[in-house]
């Protein structure tokens, strides 16, 4: 018989709102767990393991001197490791505090309580630890997470869809929000969320972070037709992918932001 | 000589979020006890400042994965009372449907995969699979059902998408409102059945009265997403006056900051809004209550669990009235919004400061914002419902502890890790510590 891959869930710096999404799952969770043993998932279990984990599922961004040495000991013990959830694959919106002095965010949410907390500035966890599958989006869109999970099981590579949410909004059928008079990040943002929140009425986010290749030239004019300035976006986008733009900047601010 | 006991517990399971419970008994004298919170902080206050106001629900309901609903639901409020915008009563009464849901959800995710395998003596829900296949089956059917009802209102329930400031992107058709109905109608036989199943639990027996804290309210409905905020000692103050409530301050062995009220410390949630608002629960709420022994002033706060059962039936119930009227009357297309960040400027903005306060799943939540003339945050707050119990947690372990000395230390250790249980810890949504006590702590990052 084939031995039944060991996974585990673990959270950094998130809401949990990823892991919650396979409690979502509902009674097809039962029938996902016919095909491994979860034995970590602290959220929902008491349960340890100290062996090696075939998976790991690694739920936020690592903005500690705690998650670094954390993150780096469960490498160690994973075969393959599965960044889940825009904490963890881009910095996601904990990204937004490196745009701040840290020194002063720390001051300003925590007053005297300040020198009690060591912050370092947010990164996603490839940026610590080499990452072999990406699961984007926030919250995660359940139908992709199954298709990475399967991949990672039968050890094939996932590949993430690289074009942009507009291709699947048209699909989708839904009327453009810049011919509605809005901004929307869909046509520089990864798919592979069905476009989601468009759907829905709203705008896209760029929760998934930005396409490899984007067509610059083409959004320009997009921008331009529709009278955006293009700064207006950018700072739209730094709600999820300002760890983007400030990858290397912590290093020039020093590595360690130790109090 | 008496008992030397230390429980040092890291990483407790079943919680939400990141905590530590340590306690020291030397000679029989209890010397220290503390819930440590190691979550790392995220700043969500300082991050705030400086963007769109329109922006907030999106960024603040990610405070938080099992409330992402109350947040975003607190956060439109502060920011509609801030910018002067007034929601419609249809806005209002589907918030208070959403909200319903959200407290029916996070209730059946707590009793049963974070509390019930205490009480069936194994570590997770994963054991029960195979010992307790048809419970594992309804909690995850009752679960999905939630899911499935949000998905169908505001897109999903981890970070809800439709519902913003102003109301409403997308409103339910009436084939929608009839599929909500009827998957809310499907739960009740498995919410009768989890009755059941609490009736068989043997709760802890331990008892200390509080002060309880909740939203009150002049008339009749059971008070959930509006009100003032009262106590059982009598407190009554609006909203935006939370701060004497919540009340930090600093305790002279500690610089962090603690609250209280006007004892040493204060509970919200399930068992506080009971103990506050008891008469205005749905009938069939009622009747459970009376099953329970719960139509009395309840202090054992491991009974919290049941006043969640209590408040499932209340929800289910207040939902099913909400959708059957939508379905009589029907919804008013119209007030489909499309706002974005209010490019257009549909909803008009002024400069100002509100206040939301709005009962999460696990108690009263408090968002509040300053804005500019163009809408833009200066100024952000939010205070957490297990910001507020962190201290009350702390009061029940130092009178819990004693009594049961003679006990193992297993058994110690997990009566503190059901206490704690108990209140439903969201500790990730602390991102404004209240009332962590650091005493003795060098390292408050965690080993």
């Amino acid at each position: 018989m084939m031995k039944v891959p060991k996974v585990a869930f673990f959270d950094f710096t998130c809401c949990e709102g990823c892991q919650l999404q396979v409690t979502n799952l509902g009674e097809e969770l039962l029938e996902l767990l016919k095909f491994l043993d979860l034995v970590e998932f602290r959220e929902t279990m008491s349960e340890r393991w100290d062996g090696i984990y075939d998976i790991a599922v690694i739920e936020g961004s690592i903005t500690t001197p705690h998650d670094v040495e954390r993150i780096r000991r469960i490498r160690q013990r994973s075969r393959t490791l599965i960044a889940y959830g825009s904490c963890a694959t881009i910095g996601g919106v904990n990204g937004m505090k490196n745009a701040f002095d840290l020194e002063e965010i720390l001051q300003y949410v925590y007053g005297e309580g300040a020198r009690f907390f060591t912050t370092l500035p947010t990164r996603p966890v490839h940026e610590v630890v080499p990452v072999e599958y990406f699961v984007h989006g926030c919250p995660v869109y359940q139908p992709e997470f199954l298709e990475v999970l399967k991949c990672a099981l039968l050890g094939i590579p996932y590949h993430v869809p690289d074009v942009a949410v507009c291709v699947e909004c048209k699909f989708n059928e839904n009327v453009c929000f810049y011919e509605r008079g809005l901004t929307c990040l869909g046509p520089i943002t990864r798919a592979g969320c069905n476009s989601w929140c468009i759907n829905n009425g709203n705008i896209c986010y760029g929760c998934r972070g930005m396409v490899s290749n984007p067509n610059e030239r083409g959004f320009l004019e997009v921008l331009e037709r529709y009278g955006v300035r293009v700064e207006f976006l950018v700072r739209r986008m730094d709600m999820y992918n300002a760890c983007r733009i400030l990858k290397g900047a912590g290093k020039r601010h020093g590595e360690e932001h130790t109090r | 000589m008496g008992k030397s006991i230390r429980v040092d517990v890291e990483y407790l399971t079943r919680v939400e979020g990141h905590g530590n419970i340590v306690v020291d008994v030397r000679d029989g004298t209890l010397r220290e006890c503390r819930l440590e919170i190691i979550e790392s902080p995220r700043f969500f206050e300082g991050m705030l400042r400086g963007r769109s106001i329109f922006e907030a629900q999106h960024i603040t309901s990610r405070i938080c994965g099992i409330c992402a609903c109350a947040h975003s639901l607190a956060s439109i409020q502060a920011a509609e009372e801030a910018i002067g915008f007034v929601p419609s009563e249809q806005t209002v009464k589907l918030r208070k449907f959403l909200l319903d849901i959200e407290i029916l959800d996070s209730h059946i995710l707590h009793i049963y995969f974070l509390v019930a395998p205490d009480l069936l003596g194994v570590k997770s829900f994963v054991p029960l699979v195979e010992t307790h296949n048809a419970v594992v089956r309804r909690a995850l059917r009752l679960k999905k059902t939630c899911n499935d009802v949000c998905d169908i209102l505001v897109g999903r329930h981890v970070h809800p998408i439709s519902c913003t400031v102003g109301g409403f992107t997308k409103l339910p058709r009436p084939g929608d409102l009839e599929k909500m109905r009827s998957l809310l109608l499907g739960m009740i036989p498995d919410l009768e059945a989890t009755v059941d199943l609490v009736r068989g639990f043997r709760f802890p027996e331990f008892e200390r009265e509080t002060e309880y804290v909740a939203l009150v309210s002049d008339d009749d409905e059971y008070p959930l997403l509006m009100g003032d905020i009262g106590s059982t000692d009598g407190v009554r103050l609006p909203k935006k006056e939370y701060r004497k409530i919540t009340n930090e301050f600093v305790v002279p062995h500690s610089t962090a900051k603690h609250t209280r009220l006007n004892r040493d410390s204060y509970m919200v949630g399930a068992l506080a809004r009971l103990n506050l608002n008891f008469s205005k629960l749905h009938p069939r709420a009622k009747e459970i209550a009376d099953l329970f022994g719960m139509n009395r002033k309840v202090t054992n706060p491991y009974l919290n669990t049941v006043a969640q059962l209590v408040e499932c039936f209340h929800c289910l119930y207040h939902a099913v009235d909400i959708v059957e009227e939508f379905l009589k009357t029907g919804l008013n297309y119209d007030e489909e919004i499309v706002v974005g960040l209010n490019e257009k400027q549909r909803i008009p903005v002024r400069a100002g400061s509100g206040v939301g306060a709005v009962e999460a799943p696990r108690g009263t939540l408090y968002h509040h914002y300053e804005v500019d003339d163009y809408g833009r945050i200066m100024h952000a707050n939010c205070v957490i419902p297990t910001g507020q119990n962190l201290r009350n947690i702390e009061y029940d372990m130092r009178k819990l502890v004693p009594e049961i000395l003679d006990r193992s230390e297993e058994d110690i250790q997990l009566a503190l890790e059901m206490l704690v249980r108990a209140y439903d810890p969201c500790i990730s949504c602390s991102t404004h510590f209240l009332n962590v006590t650091f005493v003795g702590r060098d390292n408050p990052e965690g080993s």
